[in-house]
């Protein structure tokens, strides 16, 4: 069975970029446009990776994957954060917060697959 | 990819709206810290996207605004009035270097220099020169922003190619309890380690406490791995990248080695596994062996899915620590089948973009349900059953249900006024600095919302009145502090429903129109004959007229071409109409009254001579009968009627479309009080009235052509045409002597 990857981004050509190369790689793809709305997502259904923006509106990346850490049902997911800049204070604001590991922008189709492969086996 | 360039181009339009707005808020006063967020997140996404696509100029321009922006953020700069500046041109340069991205062309270099400076100047960081001179990608340390072009499919192009000699890695791996706490995955990083080539692993359980000691998020465990690969050393410290300082690691390798070397360190490594198997065997048999049980009731304790793979339980040997379960708890699973209904948790804000040609197929299709609802019950009637009847009960129904679906419909189609008043500041801004005026742009009402036909139509009319506005209307600002008033002009751009219409405001504070002027222009030109008389409206008016031009030079802001006359008709054609008030030394306003839909419109049906017309019931105000004494004659043919100590023109709409000659008898019809342009009242004299009812509206103009005083047709329930009557042309057609005669109006029109 396909794993599936829960995207979580306020761009839309991000969320498409995210798609096509996630597709492409036999992955099922769910999307959210903010944290609040992908904690709404994760209420009703489980991803096997989730891929998350970090400045994004009502809730940030950051605070997305706190509220995930806490979840009894997600709390083991991978989690790769999308970064712009290999930003080293960003990284560490985000593995403190619990993400897996990141991704960074604008990424390779490959690297990306690879990366959410290196956490989800 | 082309595709997804579009969706890109779209987004950056979404964002560089966004980010105007923001910018603007911030401007007038809005302190909350989420408008200087998602000004930030519009330049971060638009950055992001091009970088993507390697549009490198709007990348570096992108970066240099962002840093700017994130200063604001962080409050190390004050949005000052100077800083707002900077970044509200700058945000005209960023919206030009994403037009030029996509249009092709090209910016002018020296504006994108000076905005880089001015943004550089803020943020303290070296002015970095447009054009990407070494030394700037140098300064700018934190601009590790590599673009790389984006190809689908593209996955073949890293495949690895193999390399000549063969590495043999020792790597030893302990994780820490953090980085089970952050999701990552031993037997994952093991798996992708195998990847790499031929691996052998050892597996260190001498730590596992006993059961009652143990802490199901503690970290026990550690391996000894022995990798032959291709690979380099840097692939494999790759692979424990995202677990980097959540794990004590250690990788020692040897390159190329020999067939002896190679037996050395197998012999040392089968002694160091050996070493490290032989006093576990104990320890790890004692412990799994109540194990199955007692971690299953253990991870139900905690109710968590994750301890009971971090918790070291399944591993029961080192050769089965790379071979476990799929990571994936079975209470995960026991979620899916709930996941489709739980969907609905998504629902918070959807949106989704479909084909405008579909919503017009299906705005058509129930254009043509209405009509056939229509003749269905007229039928009914005609058939004489009963309204109490199953049968027309039903139809009742059925016409609520198509009203209903005809709503919705529309209500697709409609869509706020703020993509277009939002397209305003930056021309205010450019047509302030090119005439050297002070100008300050309200938008009021851009919540309000008409049919997407309309809004998008209202874009040039509204562009052109604005920067008429502030080219005529507003004077320099040193005239303006010699009369007294505030050096910075005031330009106020409105829209609210009212009754069934938008009604748009372009209102200035400026001098007003000067009479005089006009007048002198008018007839000048030949438009009026000298001597004329008219009121202040009328000559107002006049700017209407076809080859009218207050500018004694043809400026490069206002005068390209199309004058107010082109702006009348294209309101017009919207089924819109455009009014003026000015008062010298005050200011003017135009107002702007549109349809709210192009579709339908609600309208009484009436009856004239032998044709059945349709009169919008927008513009009727009441409807009288009229007595033979409250009708007065008044020169000529024109006749007024007194209503309540007022008197009103009476104009005979049979007469006035030509249907007949003679005068009738006032009391044998019926007036329909209406309002026209400019709040003036006038009764329309009609024989009958047949109903109230909704219509859908047939341009007459596609397919037969401009009839003065007739706006449209429809299609009424007995499959008749009715036209739908024109009231401001008729009223104004009245007043000056007939629709057809040559009169000023006429040619305003």
């Amino acid at each position: 069975m396909s794993k599936t990857v829960l995207t979580v981004d306020d761009s839309r050509t991000m969320r498409e970029m995210l798609l096509l190369a996630l597709q492409d790689a036999g992955f099922n793809v769910l999307q959210a446009e903010d944290g609040m709305h992908g904690l709404e997502v994760l209420k009703g259904r489980s991803a096997d990776v989730i891929i998350t923006d970090i400045n994004m509106p009502r809730l940030d990346g950051f605070g997305f994957i706190e509220h995930v850490r806490r979840d009894t049902t997600h709390r083991a997911t991978p989690i790769l954060v999308l970064t712009t800049e290999s930003d080293a204070e960003k990284k560490a604001r985000a593995r403190n917060a619990g993400a897996t590991g990141w991704i960074v922008k604008p990424f390779h189709p490959v690297k990306l697959v690879d990366a959410v492969r290196r956490v989800s086996g | 990819m082309d595709a997804l360039r579009q969706i890109f181009f779209q987004e950056c339009e979404e964002q560089l709206a966004e980010l105007e707005t923001g910018l603007l808020e911030i401007q007038s006063g809005g302190s909350d810290p989420e408008i200087v967020n998602a000004v930030f997140r519009a330049v971060h996404s638009i950055k992001g996207g091009a970088g993507a696509f390697a549009l490198e100029d709007l990348v570096r321009f992108a970066h240099v605004f962002e840093t700017v922006l994130d200063e604001v953020r962080k409050g190390k700069l004050a949005a000052s009035e100077h800083v707002l500046a900077i970044m509200l041109r700058a945000a005209d340069v960023l919206a030009d270097l994403v037009r030029v991205a996509r249009d092709g062309g090209s910016v002018d270099d020296a504006r994108i220099g000076t905005a880089t400076d001015e943004l550089a100047s803020l943020s303290g960081a070296p002015a970095a020169a447009h054009g990407g001179a070494s030394e700037t990608e140098a300064e700018e340390e934190d601009f590790a922003f590599t673009p790389v072009a984006v190809a689908f499919p593209a996955f073949d192009e890293v495949a690895t190619e193999p390399e000549p000699a063969v590495n043999e890695f020792t790597i030893t791996f302990k994780p820490h309890a953090s980085l089970y706490s952050s999701a990552n995955e031993p037997v994952v990083l093991l798996r992708e380690l195998e990847r790499l080539g031929e691996m052998s692993v050892a597996c260190d359980v001498t730590e596992v406490p006993l059961l009652t000691d143990l802490d199901a998020e503690g970290s026990y465990l550690a391996w000894t791995i022995t990798l032959k690969t291709t690979h380099c050393e840097d692939d494999v410290r790759g692979i424990f990248e995202f677990v980097d300082g959540d794990c004590d690691l250690t990788i020692e390798g040897t390159a190329g080695v020999s067939a002896a070397g190679e037996d050395e360190i197998e012999a040392l490594l089968r002694r160091i596994r050996e070493e490290a198997e032989a006093p576990v065997e104990d320890a790890a048999s004692e412990t799994i062996a109540v194990e199955t049980a007692v971690i299953e009731a253990a991870a139900d304790e905690f109710s968590s899915t994750d301890e009971a793979v971090a918790a070291p339980a399944p591993v029961h040997d080192a050769k089965l620590a790379i071979v476990p379960a799929e990571p994936l708890p079975a209470a995960q699973k026991a979620e899916a089948p709930k996941a489709d209904k739980a969907a609905s948790g998504e629902a918070a804000q959807q949106t989704i973009r479909v084909d405008l040609d579909r919503v017009d197929r299906l705005m058509n299709l129930v254009g043509e349900l209405v009509i056939n609802q229509a003749m269905l019950s007229q039928r009914l009637a005609e058939a004489g059953l009963s309204r109490s009847s199953d049968f027309a009960t039903g139809l009742d129904e059925f016409e609520q249900l198509t009203r209903d679906i005809q709503e919705g419909v529309m209500a697709i189609r409609a869509q706020p006024v703020k993509s277009v008043f939002q397209r305003m500041p930056r021309l205010v801004r450019e047509v302030a600095a090119a005439t050297g005026k002070k100008v300050r742009l309200v938008t009021e009402g851009e919540g309000t919302e008409v049919d997407k036909t309309v809004i998008e139509r209202l874009a040039d009319p509204l562009t052109h009145m604005i920067r008429n506005a502030i080219d005529h209307g507003l004077e320099k600002p040193e005239v303006r502090a010699a009369n007294g008033k505030r050096e910075e002009g005031l330009v106020r751009l409105s829209a609210t429903h009212r009754s069934g219409r938008i009604v748009i405001d372009i209102a200035d504070d400026g001098a007003g129109i000067n009479r005089p002027r006009v007048r002198a222009i008018a007839e000048d030109k030949g438009l009026i004959p000298a001597n004329a008389q008219l009121t202040d409206e009328e000559i107002d008016n006049l700017i209407f007229l076809p080859g009218f031009s207050t500018a004694s030079t043809i400026s490069d802001i206002s005068g390209r071409g199309v004058g107010m006359d082109v702006v009348k008709r294209s309101i017009q054609a919207l089924g819109g109409r455009v009014s003026i008030s000015s008062r010298p030394g005050e200011g003017s306003t135009f107002t702007l009254s549109l349809p709210l839909t192009l579709a339908v419109l609600y309208g009484m049906v009436v009856t004239v001579g032998d044709q059945t017309l349709v009169v919008p019931l927008t513009s009727i105000i009441e409807t009288l009968k009229p007595k033979p004494g409250d009708v007065h004659g008044f020169g000529g043919d024109s006749r007024v009627i007194a209503l309540r100590n007022n008197f009103v023109p009476l104009i005979d709409v049979g007469r006035e479309l030509g249907y007949r000659t003679q005068i009738v008898d006032p009391g044998a019809g019926v007036a329909l009080l209406v309002e026209s342009d400019g709040g003036a009242q006038s009764a329309l004299l009609v024989d009958a009235i047949q109903g109230q009812r909704q219509v859908v509206i047939k341009s007459l103009e596609e397919n037969y052509g401009r009839v003065p005083g007739i706006a449209a047709a429809t299609i009424l329930g007995d499959g008749r045409v009715a036209l739908i009557l024109d009231v401001d042309a008729v009223v104004a057609g009245a007043r000056n002597g007939g629709l057809a005669s040559d009169n000023l109006l006429a040619l305003a029109g």
